[in-house]
């Protein structure tokens, strides 16, 4: 099946597979039986896992604590990370590349998530920021109109923007708009080194697939390149690239990777993700079918409220003596999972698990909290987003109006 | 996120370093805080923040009577004449996260702060107690330099005690003493390359004017340990419209208004209000909201600076008008 192609990953699809064996790849995502291993997954891709000491080493560098996901660990592996900090170090800069696939034009938190830690990244290092929309990809999986792609990229760059990027130091484009020139010269220059073999093993394609799917993947492999955005980044073709985004992105990376040193350009460097738990449980997936699966930037505190009392799955027991008696199980109960992601307060967390695993604290209790903190990160999105002007719009996506604060 | 003076206090009593607390109105000179707390005892300190050419950072603290010169500093350090200067009032903030006129050694608690180099005046040693604020100047403690020392060796420092008035001759065959001293892993981004134009350039309010220094020559002083990566910190200065600093400045503002009214309206007094509604605690509630609406306001202006911008390069060309960069 297909799963989106965006930065954010949704949960693993529940898939009746004989073996335990999991699929991890840009569109698909199914966990053997007990969720993800990414202890295995590490492995299968090669990526590192990221420690305590070079999250310590990320602290000292920016001067700052640092990001609550990756004191939880949500940002886990990456790729080449300490090499960007020595390049830090030095004094040199690198620049960031994130993006997501328009499909709809609700945002839920999931999709939120590597947005949220990319601004921290921008704030912490202040480094330039490239965002791809590809609403390319969209016309060319789902069955929508390029005028209908167009529009919801536009929709999502709002949105994007309202979490808060600096003006001064990013780009968001879509690729309809952006496509041609240098970036176009570094599309034909990959699309060389890969053969239809090797897109097929990494990506699953078929004979059966149109070939508007099997020649794009260089789409989205060059603005790993600083040169595909000569009028930004100007001459300076050996900045290096540090890219966040959900594990599952990993495959495609690698490709760029093996290409990169092949045309005379530098490896991205990489920072992955965990999933985004859907609302139902860590085994069932978030689909836009299903509103109950999420919560949007676009739901009321009402419609929050009523989610999370309803669908969010509980780790809780059935009844008040059984919970005091034998306390939740946190491994599946997803408010705590949410919490994980969006309570800031680390010792506040610490003690919401520890009295709700000990039976102190009721289910009801813990969705209450997660309402509030969820109501509040949602308003402030809805805020934010309503003073996102067309002139702003203009000048962060579509108007070449900066060298980036090189 | 700095540490807060409770965090202070409380990781002293865990050490059980003796200090004495002294609680008084803010203070921003060595002046005022004599006022409160002269009486006591203690010796009064003076702590200057210093900056060299390469950005780096130094807290000299040095007893109030103590001769500071900063060109035979410079020299000891192996800058140079003139290679230091005091550091702008946004490394009190960012890296040292304390108030104006609150530079202290107990800074150092501060992750952020872990690149700081700290100079002890050797006179701190011959007092019983010398007085520090202990990262907010509202109160004042006052401990021996031994305390002091047992501190910063917890938190990885080794204390570097010098004779700040010893004037020793530097050249060829006498290299700086204190070069020691100077932190390691130098950082310097091309954003400063430009010298930091903030107009904040203000020196510390509580440094008293500086005399010549009397000719000593003194033994080396011990070397700071900061411990081999924590020197690799960075220093960061921000020469754009910065939406943290904006917020923090705006909470800053705001947050004594709302005591004192609050303070007025439910008639309590002010200074019981301090003690139960904390500035920090205010700032990291309110911080995520304001900076969400300064970063799209940031947004619409630099929108309306760029079509401005735009108009007057159509109509009147480029007029001699130089690059950003």
């Amino acid at each position: 099946g297909e799963g989106e192609l965006a930065m954010a990953s949704v949960a693993p699809e529940v898939e009746k597979k004989e073996e335990e064996e999991q699929v991890v790849n840009p569109w698909e995502v199914s966990a053997g039986k007990g969720g993800i291993d990414y202890d295995k997954l590490v492995d299968q891709f090669g990526c590192q896992r990221l420690d305590a000491a070079l999250i310590d080493r990320i602290a000292r560098l920016t001067g700052r604590p640092p990001h609550r996901f990756l004191r939880r660990g949500l940002f886990f592996a990456h790729r080449d990370l300490n090499e960007i900090l020595d390049i830090y170090e030095k004094g040199d800069k690198f620049y960031l590349y994130t993006g997501r696939g328009p499909s709809s034009e609700a945002l839920h938190l999931g999709h939120l998530v590597p947005f949220m830690f990319t601004k921290y990244l921008q704030d912490a290092f202040k480094v330039p920021l490239v965002i791809q929309l590809t609403d390319d990809e969209k016309f060319l999986w789902k069955n929508l109109t390029v005028e209908e792609s167009k529009r919801l990229a536009r929709e999502n760059a709002k949105d994007i923007i309202a979490c808060g990027f600096d003006v001064e130091r990013t780009f968001i484009f879509s690729d309809f708009n952006f496509v041609g020139g240098a970036f176009y010269e570094n599309m034909v220059k990959v699309a060389r080194c890969v053969t239809y073999n090797k897109v097929v093993g990494i990506f699953g394609f078929t004979p059966e697939d149109h070939i508007g799917k099997i020649s794009f993947p260089p789409v989205q492999a060059v603005p790993s390149f600083p040169s595909s955005f000569p009028k930004h980044f100007s001459g300076n073709d050996q900045l290096r690239c540090l890219i966040p985004c959900a594990i599952d992105q990993d495959p495609y990376f690698r490709m760029t990777r093996d290409v990169a040193p092949r045309i005379g350009y530098q490896k991205p460097a990489l920072i992955e993700s965990r999933f985004f738990p859907a609302l139902q449980g860590e085994n069932t997936k978030m689909s836009a079918s299903d509103p109950n699966s999420a919560i949007y930037v676009t739901d009321s505190t009402k419609d929050i409220k009523t989610k999370v009392n309803k669908y969010a799955f509980s780790g809780g027991q059935d009844s008040v003596e059984l919970h005091r008696k034998l306390g939740a199980n946190l491994e599946v109960d997803v408010s705590i999972k949410y919490l994980n992601f969006f309570l800031e307060d680390d010792d506040e967390l610490e003690r919401i698990k520890k009295a709700y695993k000990e039976g102190r604290m009721l289910t009801g209790e813990v969705k209450q909290l997660l309402v509030t903190v969820l109501s509040e990160m949602v308003e402030r999105h809805k805020r934010a987003r309503a003073r996102v002007t067309e002139e702003v719009c203009n000048i962060i996506c579509y108007h070449i109006h900066l060298v980036l604060y090189i | 996120m700095g540490r807060t003076k409770e965090e202070l206090l409380a990781r002293l009593e865990e050490l059980k370093i003796d200090f004495k607390r002294h609680d008084h109105p803010v203070v921003l000179t060595v002046e005022d805080q004599a006022k409160h707390v002269g009486n006591f005892g203690g010796a009064l300190t003076k702590n200057l923040l210093l900056k060299d050419k390469k950005h780096r950072l130094y807290i000299v603290s040095a007893l109030a009577d103590t001769k500071v010169d900063m060109k035979i500093l410079s020299q000891r350090l192996g800058l140079g004449k003139g290679g230091v200067r005091m550091a702008p009032e946004e490394n009190l903030r960012q890296v040292l996260q304390v108030p104006l006129g609150c530079v202290t050694p107990f800074a150092l608690f501060n992750e952020s702060a872990s690149a700081v180099s700290l100079l002890l005046d050797q006179g701190l040693k011959s007092k019983q107690s010398c007085y520090f604020h202990p990262l907010t100047n509202d109160v004042t403690i006052a401990l021996s330099s031994s305390n002091l020392d047992k501190f910063l060796l917890s938190i990885g420092k080794q204390p570097a005690y010098v004779d700040l008035e010893a004037s020793p001759v530097v050249g060829k065959d006498n290299p700086p003493d204190l070069a020691d001293l100077v932190p390691s892993g130098a950082f310097c981004s091309s954003e400063e390359s430009v010298e930091n134009p903030t107009p904040k350039d203000a020196p510390q309010v509580n440094v008293p004017k500086e005399k010549t220094c009397l000719p000593e020559v003194k033994a080396k002083p011990k070397v700071q340990n900061k411990g081999a990566e924590s020197s690799e910190s960075k220093v960061l200065t921000n020469n754009g419209p910065n939406v943290e600093i904006f917020a923090s400045d705006v909470l800053e503002v705001i947050f004594p208004l709302f005591l004192s009214e609050a303070s007025k309206k439910l008639n309590i007094k002010q200074e019981e209000l301090t003690q139960i509604l904390k500035l920090d605690d205010f700032k990291r509630r309110a911080a995520p909201d304001l900076e969400s609406v300064t970063n799209m306001f940031k947004n619409m202006a630099y929108t309306a600076g760029f079509h401005a911008g735009f108009d007057t390069m159509l109509k009147s060309g480029l007029g001699g008008m130089p690059s950003r960069k």
